[in-house]
């Protein structure tokens, strides 16, 4: 049997308003710009649902009904769910309507879409724990496989693991740690005991992800029919893991682009082969013994050509601004004061870190269409004012900085 | 090339971006006599010839100093007499209007209103086509849309109905032009001023701000604005800002150079705000003085409410400060790198202040990304396409003859 393993990651950040340094020490509202701006959260929200995730679930709950063998994994994000929660409880069922099937995986994480595992092992530890109380209550399932923020794995990150009783790990399939091996296959990380490794096969991946609309691509239009038959080209694969973005279908694809008719088209066309089946990550991992193990000591992510953090911590700015956010941490907890605990952590979400990547900021490329400030810059500011304001409380509540 | 002013006896950005241009110019291959209302040693030029326009039996014409102050005329007989700008302007139309019989020339090029008359007599008088180019319009210097002097405004409004080609410095000034004057657009042309690196004065070991880098030791931050104190350049906003920046960081200097009509309100307007002691006026300067304000600054700051092109802030770059600018300004179209706010929001023009100087790492990244745009800058695309224009327009001139 060869199975598509379709694993959607779905998140959006609490994006920081225009927030100044005279707001600090007045002002807590970090998070609520007015409805009309750029970096209102709930406008956010809402055009997204409308454009992708209404759409998008409705194609996969059809999808789910129709073909008994058709599954999928997702990660939702804990600082999503909040959001879904206050402004969109209709798409919040939709996707209860999906794990209700019970054919939809619920992926670990941390619930703020933090870098918390490379700045303090105790609060990601915590975010993991937070994410896996809220999927408990909202789905009902007890993740088994995790990812960590944009992927971001290394050997630490597997053999953490593995000693806290994940039976799989996600990662980058990137070349220059698989060599001539495929990611097509289940492996296990080095160093582990019971994990295995399930790797993203970034060029089937991005075909949908990235290239779908582009009408310069050679593969340009891409149907189903096409699609499954390059899949049908590996021979002896067991597995072609799909891992993208959630918001591809119709946000970062849009409708026009016909990237619904492509999704809706897929299981039909992949399942007219007999020996063609859809797993979610757990079932692929119990389907399968590892083939080799694969090491990987430096962080790879899913991000850009270079598949490292450099877009969250490439730069003078981003470095400063997560070093400040964490070293407030201890008196954060001491001040014991929930608000103030919450704000904090929707401050880690590593989206405030990629505002401020000046990269390409020459270029104005990809990072800018996903960032609601003006520049690298202003992201910087107003991160910082809201740091300033975070310092400024725990000062009030009695705190030594 | 009718020019008003060539440094180093300049008053600001006119002077610099028109030797500039002339060098990459020459470095095309042009010929350029540059015509001046006043006499210097240009001797040092050896990419085009520099004329000095004046009427007849005039022995010296000597610029006092800034371009609106007025001209000293010395007579072969020996006596003198003191001409206000606007006598100046005519003398040098009267002036130019002589030397088309003697000089030659294919293409009239004439920079910003004081030299457009001129340019339109020597457009009449020889039947060769006339660019003007636009540095600032009458607009931009009132500070206020429809703004200026009437006489000033009619001088403008006239030569881009009459020019061949109209040439702004920014979109933005494209953009002015089309506003004040209902000049068409396809008549303007785009042509971004640049900087010379090679002109770029090295800095040395030593700073000539003693005093400021004693304090910088102290854990000061030194915010710097250079520039004529004038309506245009926004620096009352500057200082209502500088206000509210000294009240949440105390150790902070604003350092303001330049001289202007602005002066004594600008100092007047800091003692009212009770920050005196943290802003530094040091008048008009040049070389080493003028150089080390901006490399003693961690942030240049350029409030202008109107700025047509805005060179300051390339420059700072160029010293080692990044920069924060007005929207109103057209270097913003090519510098990306740098903080921007609207020119009246003083609130925000605070906040953006205060993040720099409470943060090092932020000026650094800023200045190291826009490092990587100054080391781009050249005059040369901006002559290629100059060069162009003129021998369109000549084409059109002889072609024009030929039938």
């Amino acid at each position: 049997m060869k199975a598509i393993v379709l694993y959607l990651h779905v998140h959006q950040p609490y994006r920081i308003r225009h927030y100044t340094i005279f707001d600090a020490g007045n002002q807590h509202n970090y998070f609520d710009a007015p409805y009309d701006a750029p970096e209102s959260n709930e406008r956010v929200i809402r055009k997204v649902a409308e454009k992708s995730y209404l759409p998008t679930n409705k194609v996969l709950l059809d999808l789910l009904n129709q073909h008994p063998q058709f599954k999928l994994s997702l990660s939702i994000t804990g600082t999503l769910i909040e959001q879904l929660e206050q402004w969109a409880p209709d798409v919040l069922a939709s996707f209860q309507a999906l794990t209700n099937t019970g054919r939809v995986e619920i992926v670990a994480e941390t619930y703020h879409h933090s870098l918390a595992f490379f700045y303090s092992r105790t609060e990601f530890e915590r975010q993991v724990a937070l994410h896996a109380d809220k999927v408990q209550e909202l789905f009902g399932q007890k993740p088994q496989v995790f990812r960590n923020t944009e992927l971001a794995y290394n050997n630490d990150l597997a053999y953490w693991a593995d000693k806290a009783g994940y039976k799989g790990i996600l990662a980058e399939g990137w070349d220059p740690v698989l060599g001539w091996r495929s990611p097509n296959f289940v492996y296990q990380p080095t160093y582990t005991e019971n994990i295995k490794l399930l790797l993203k096969n970034y060029r089937l991946s991005d075909d949908i992800a990235f290239r779908f609309g582009n009408t310069a691509w050679e593969g340009h239009p891409l149907t189903a029919d096409k699609f499954t038959h390059w899949l049908g080209e590996s021979g002896d694969a067991t597995n072609f893991n799909l891992f993208m973005d959630y918001e591809t279908f119709g946000e970062h694809q849009w409708e026009d682009t016909g990237i619904f008719a492509f999704l809706r088209a897929l299981p039909d066309e992949w399942l007219r082969h007999q020996d063609h089946t859809f797993m979610t990550v757990s079932e692929i991992i119990d389907a399968h013994q590892p083939v080799d193990r694969v090491d990987m000591p430096h962080t790879v992510t899913w991000a850009d050509t270079e598949r490292d953090l450099t877009a969250w911590l490439g730069n003078k700015i981003q470095h400063q601004a997560i070093t400040a956010l964490y070293a407030l941490e201890s008196a954060v907890f001491a001040a014991n004061d929930p608000a103030l605990l919450a704000d904090w952590r929707k401050l880690t979400t590593s989206d405030h870190f990629y505002y401020m990547c000046t990269k390409w900021f020459n270029d104005g490329d990809v990072h800018a269409y996903f960032s609601p400030y003006s520049s690298p810059y202003e992201a910087f500011i107003n991160f910082m004012n809201a740091w300033h304001d975070l310092r400024y409380r725990l000062i009030k509540s009695g705190q030594e900085l | 090339m009718l020019g008003w002013e060539l440094p180093p006896h300049n008053s600001g950005g006119l002077g610099v971006a028109c030797y500039q241009l002339c060098k990459a110019l020459a470095n095309k291959g042009v010929g350029v006599e540059f015509v001046l209302p006043y006499h210097a040693d240009y001797s040092a030029i050896d990419f085009m010839r520099v004329h000095a326009a004046h009427p007849q039996g005039v022995k010296a014409i000597l610029k006092s100093g800034i371009a609106y102050d007025s001209y000293k005329y010395i007579y072969e007989d020996g006596h003198e007499e003191w001409l206000s700008m606007h006598d100046q302007q005519m003398a040098y139309e009267t002036a130019v209007g002589r030397m088309v019989e003697y000089l030659d020339f294919d293409v009239v090029h004439a920079h910003d209103w004081l030299t457009f008359r001129a340019g339109l007599r020597a457009r009449q008088l020889s039947g060769k086509p006339l660019i003007v180019h636009v540095h600032s319009v009458e607009a931009d210097r009132a500070g206020i849309e429809g703004g200026g002097n009437p006489l000033v405004r009619e001088i403008e409004g006239l030569s881009f109905l009459m020019a061949d080609r109209v040439i702004a410095v920014s979109e933005l000034t494209k953009q002015t032009i089309i506003r004040e004057y209902a000049i068409p657009a396809d008549k303007i042309a785009v042509l971004h001023n640049s900087l010379d690196l090679e002109m770029m004065q090295p800095l040395s070991d030593s700073t000539t701000h003693t005093y400021l880098h004693a304090l910088k030791n102290q854990g000061y931050r030194v915010v710097a604005n250079v520039g004529r104190l004038t309506i245009q350049k926004g620096l009352p906003n500057l200082l209502y800002a500088a206000q509210k920046v000294i009240a949440k960081q105390p150790k902070t200097i604003f350092l303001i150079v330049g001289s202007g009509e602005q002066y004594q309100e600008l100092l007047e307007l800091a003692a009212e705000l009770g920050i005196s002691q943290n802003v530094i006026f040091t008048g008009f300067q040049r070389g080493a003085h003028w150089r080390d304000s901006f490399a003693v600054a961690d942030l240049f700051v350029m409030p202008s409410v109107s700025e047509p092109f805005g060179l300051t802030p390339l420059e700072a770059i160029g010293y080692g400060t990044p920069s924060l600018v007005s929207y109103q300004s057209g270097v913003v179209e090519v510098l990306k790198n740098c903080l921007k706010v609207d020119f009246w929001d003083v609130d925000e023009m605070a906040n953006q202040i205060t993040a720099v100087i409470s943060n090092d790492a932020l000026r650094d990244e800023l200045l190291k990304n826009a490092e990587e745009e100054y080391y781009q800058l050249s005059w040369h695309p901006a002559a290629d396409k100059l060069h162009q224009w003129y021998e369109k327009h000549t084409f059109d001139y002889y072609g024009a003859s030929a039938s």
